[in-house]
């Protein structure tokens, strides 16, 4: 089989089409992934012990499993649409992954900060608000970027419970016309074209945020 | 709920030699690929250096699940001879966590201190006996838990096997909730696989911690 430009032109259309639904999970995805990896990581370092070990144990859990296992599992469990059933899975997937990041970051936030802000009398809520966040998070920030790369490179995965994305879209075309070649090196190409400007992007700002001020190198290797 | 496991884990866990071949096979070749790519990375050669990299960044920059279409369905098609699935799951399982892991090998072989390097030449070793004696064990110990991880992201990986037919434990988890249409029945399936995932990698999980261990054992850390 050799490629053929006319076929290749005639189904890029259609799977071009198919990339909101692709960006939109990913988007969606990683906003879960984001606001939950936070609470994860907050819940972890609760000083309440049976609470930081289930939530310990529910992370090393999801960590360990596959992310289509889990799509299965919950889109077989619950009666949701597969496209929100796709976000969430995913979403909570990577938040444990990133839960670590943001741990990482609030781990290079030195001791000395919290005594200063007990000094100053702050409560445990305003000195998370208004101490460590602040100086945990900016340095972890090409981190965090990293993973929305890495989600993108994941929704594929939910073809398998019927959302029309790229690959979707390219596997309907391959078993209508027996041609594989075009759609899937298609895919292929958006995903790169995509995906490789964006990690660029991200390992410039890394790079970058190694001289910011207050970053240390514990939060921002990778 | 959950009565029927006698019925289904055996069935599931009929798949359980093809989703071991596959993570043993990907994890083979991803390691030698690793081991290549991560060195001729770090190649005085531009030409060396540049072919690694567009090889990296291919199968970093493209997505698991189409390059494992693109193994099974296109490859078939351009390629005089016939591959079988499971090789093609196997290829698509090695080439992209090895492009992922020569990363982890990169780092670490950079990351041995340079006065390393200038004492082996200044004890008139060859480049060889520089990289096997000299740089390697060291570049090994710091390579551990990146392989770890990559090796339980590879365990997960095997999973997507299931789109291109092969009869792993994902695979044979949906022959059996075809023949099984109630929702109990759906959940009971996907739970088990999910648990036999989890049993699969926790010795991998432990393993890596105690190669971590015995790695950082005998070196100061300051």
């Amino acid at each position: 089989m050799t490629w053929d430009w006319e076929f290749a032109f005639e189904v890029f259309p259609e799977i071009i089409s198919a990339i909101g639904v692709t960006i939109g999970a990913t988007v969606a995805a990683y906003f879960i992934s984001l606001t939950l990896g936070l609470v994860l990581t907050l819940l972890r370092r609760s000083s309440f012990k049976p609470l930081s070990l289930l939530v310990a144990g529910i992370i090393e859990f999801i960590r360990m499993t596959p992310p289509l296992v889990q799509l299965f599992f919950i889109y077989f469990a619950f009666d949701m649409s597969p496209f929100v059933t796709g976000a969430i899975v995913l979403g909570v997937h990577y938040a444990t992954y990133v839960s670590e990041v943001y741990r990482s970051g609030i781990e290079s936030v030195p001791a000395s900060q919290w005594e200063a802000s007990k000094a100053l009398n702050f409560s445990t809520a305003q000195t998370w608000q208004k101490v460590v966040l602040p100086q945990a998070i900016p340095p972890v920030i090409p981190m965090l970027g990293n993973y929305l790369i890495v989600l993108f490179k994941e929704t594929p995965l939910l073809s398998g419970i019927y959302v029309l994305e790229m690959l979707a879209v390219a596997q309907m075309i391959g078993s209508d016309t027996y041609r594989f070649l075009e759609p899937v090196t298609i895919v292929g190409f958006l995903f790169l074209v995509l995906s490789y400007p964006s990690a660029l992007f991200i390992r410039y700002l890394e790079k970058r945020s190694g001289q910011l001020p207050g970053s240390s190198e514990k939060g921002v290797k990778t | 709920m959950f009565t029927n496991i006698g019925e289904f884990l055996p069935f599931i866990l009929q798949g359980l030699s093809t989703t071991v071949q596959a993570f043993l096979f990907g994890a083979a070749l991803a390691y030698s690929i690793a081991i290549v790519a991560g060195l001729a990375r770090t190649s005085k050669l531009a030409i060396v250096r540049v072919v690694a990299t567009i090889f990296v960044e291919l199968f970093r920059g493209t997505s698991l699940l189409v390059q494992m279409f693109f193994f099974a369905f296109v490859f078939p098609s351009l390629a005089p001879f016939t591959i079988s699935t499971f090789l093609a799951g196997g290829l698509a399982l090695g080439f992209n966590y090895g492009a992922y892991a020569s990363e982890v090998v990169r780092g670490a072989v950079l990351s041995v201190p340079d006065g390393q390097k200038e004492a082996a030449i200044s004890l008139n070793m060859s480049k060889f006996q520089r990289m096997r004696l000299v740089i390697l064990p060291q570049a090994f110990r710091i390579m551990l838990p990146g392989i770890g991880n990559n090796s339980i992201e590879l365990l997960k990986g095997t999973s997507l096997v299931y789109f291109i037919s092969l009869a792993d434990m994902t695979y044979r988890a949906d022959i059996l909730r075809g023949a099984n249409t109630a929702l109990s029945s759906q959940i009971e399936i996907y739970t088990y696989l999910l648990l036999t995932y989890f049993v699969i990698a926790l010795p991998l999980v432990l393993l890596t911690r105690w190669l971590e261990k015995q790695a950082s054992k005998g070196v100061s850390t300051a």
